[in-house]
């Protein structure tokens, strides 16, 4: 399939200085070093960006290509994105909401996590700038959707891993013959040596010098979130943390969504969710400080494993500022957490999503959301990347003879029920 | 006793062009004392308005943030790596 994209007017801009820097592959501001923002001529994307456009759009994130920074003539093809919100009836009633909504990004196109999001916009770039090679340093999610997506497009893909992560997910990249190099050490020496590698070699690396680009993608989440509400905000948003980013740009969404008239505006509530294990950010939050005190991760958690988050402090001022907070929770919640969104709405999250689910349910728990709020949890990848967290909490059990009587007994077995004082016709 | 100092390229244009330099300071503080004497311009990008090291710079020693090994007061070992790195947002997951 093949769409036409028009973008709006952008370029990087500096977050502290100010300074502006035009489209190139810029990992942060040269003078005063911050994370640099992708920002627009709102005012050009006018007429432009409308519902009544946007509805006529492809059902996947290239409906909003006005607002995501895409290079001229770029034409994307997969349809990534437009996951499905939906109504978290069952978990709400066991953790005491009413009107609580979850943002499925487990079934998000092609890798199954939101990182499918942001690696199209990368890449878009990548491509724009002329690199024939692209990289990251990921915990796996990323890394399964550079290898994927770099395939379909013909670019050479280098991903950098953390030597201890899931099996799963560096079969998950490597299926797509991307090149992988484990790193012995943890996300923030993986980071460490990308930025090194970045500054010497001619690479597209996604998450640092297309950063900016990349990061843009995640606004996607919050247009479709407001769209799937019916064009209006929630009350509360609930997010996963790892390096802060995620959390600011569904803001972004909804601020320019409201600048530009397609909805209302309103308070937005955001919340953000740790693993207790690696928590920079929500103990910022928590401490009210302006600054991240960095961590030696050691969680299940792993995607969310970023000790040292450089949108951190950003995310935790962004946070205080709307009203909201952060928590974070243990492994033995986040498991319970995974165990609690599969059991009553269906989905099977990772461990991130596990984390999110716990957090979202300790908010309620503790009061910080009211039970009528309109609250959307963002669960951001697939359980099937990380079974290992919950495989010892299964047995498959014995196997049982292909018996009806069999099988009866065992079925009563199972529900701790006495044997029938007469065996019904035909039962063997 | 000499430490070895490592930049990214964004700051070589205010060294010659130089990436690696050695440097006789005991820990941070007197690293950027050395700093401001030898490469004054690049002492001026990395301090803000305060003269406080700017908060997107991350200072390793050998493979490890200082802020771990005590940050200002460690003690530089003969030897030590010491690198200057952007901090890069992470966009891990």
């Amino acid at each position: 399939m093949s769409y036409s994209c028009t973008s709006t007017v952008y370029e990087l801009k500096c977050n502290e200085c100010g300074k502006r820097f035009g489209n190139q592959p810029l990992s942060a501001c040269p003078d005063c070093l911050a994370p640099l923002e992708v920002v627009y001529d709102l005012d050009s994307a006018r007429g432009i960006f409308t519902r009544e456009a946007i509805a006529k759009g492809p059902a996947n994130i290239w409906r909003y290509a006005p607002l995501l920074p895409l290079p001229r003539g770029f034409e994307p093809d997969l349809p990534v994105g437009f996951t499905p919100l939906v109504k978290a009836k069952n978990l709400g009633k066991r953790i005491g909401a009413s009107n609580l909504y979850v943002k499925n990004d487990a079934v998000c196109f092609p890798t199954l996590s939101f990182k499918d999001r942001v690696v199209s916009i990368a890449l878009a770039n990548a491509q724009g700038f002329g690199f024939e090679t692209v990289g990251c340093s990921s915990t796996g999610n990323l890394a399964n959707s550079v290898a994927a997506q770099a395939v379909r497009l013909g670019l050479k893909a280098c991903v950098l891993v953390p030597s201890d992560l899931e099996a799963a997910k560096i079969l998950n990249t490597q299926v797509y013959g991307a090149r992988l190099v484990r790193i012995d050490g943890n996300y923030d020496h993986v980071n460490r040596l990308c930025t090194l590698i970045a500054d010497e070699y001619n690479w597209g690396f996604v998450n640092v010098n297309l950063r900016p680009y990349y990061a843009e993608g995640s606004k996607t989440v919050g247009y479709e979130i407001a769209e799937q509400l019916g064009w209006r905000l929630p009350d509360n948003v609930v997010v996963p943390m790892a390096g802060g980013s995620l959390i600011r740009k569904i803001r972004k969404a909804f601020q320019e969504l409201v600048y530009l008239g397609l909805v209302e505006d309103k308070p937005v509530r955001f919340f953000g969710a740790q693993a207790t294990g690696c928590s920079p950010i929500s103990q910022a939050v928590k401490q009210g400080l302006d600054y991240i005190e960095p961590q030696r991760p050691n969680t299940i958690a792993r995607s969310l494993a970023i000790g040292n988050p450089a949108d951190g402090p950003a995310a935790a001022k962004m946070i205080q500022e709307t009203g909201g907070w952060a928590e974070d929770v243990s492994d033995v919640e986040i498991v319970s957490g995974i165990q609690e969104l599969a059991e009553t709405e269906g989905i099977f999250t990772e461990t991130a999503g596990g984390v999110t689910t716990a957090v979202t349910a300790r908010l309620y728990a503790h009061g910080c959301i009211s039970p009528e709020e309109l609250t959307v949890s963002v669960i951001t990848g697939n359980g099937l990347k990380t079974t290992d967290a919950v495989a010892g909490h299964y047995q498959q059990g014995r196997a049982v003879r292909p018996r009806l009587a069999d099988f009866d007994a065992y079925l009563r077995e199972l529900d701790e029920l006495p044997e029938p004082a007469l065996v019904t016709a035909g039962g063997n | 006793m000499a430490v070895k100092v490592t930049l990214p390229t964004a700051f070589t244009r205010h060294t010659d062009g130089r990436k690696q330099f050695d440097s006789t300071a005991e820990n941070l503080p007197a690293l950027l004392s050395d700093i401001d004497q030898t490469f004054p311009a690049l002492g001026t990008q990395i301090k803000d308005e305060d003269g406080k090291l700017r908060r997107f710079i991350n200072i390793y020693v050998n493979d490890e943030d200082i802020r771990f090994l005590g940050g200002e007061t460690y003690a530089f070992q003969d030897g030590d790596e010491i690198m200057l790195i952007p901090s890069i947002a992470g966009g891990c997951s």
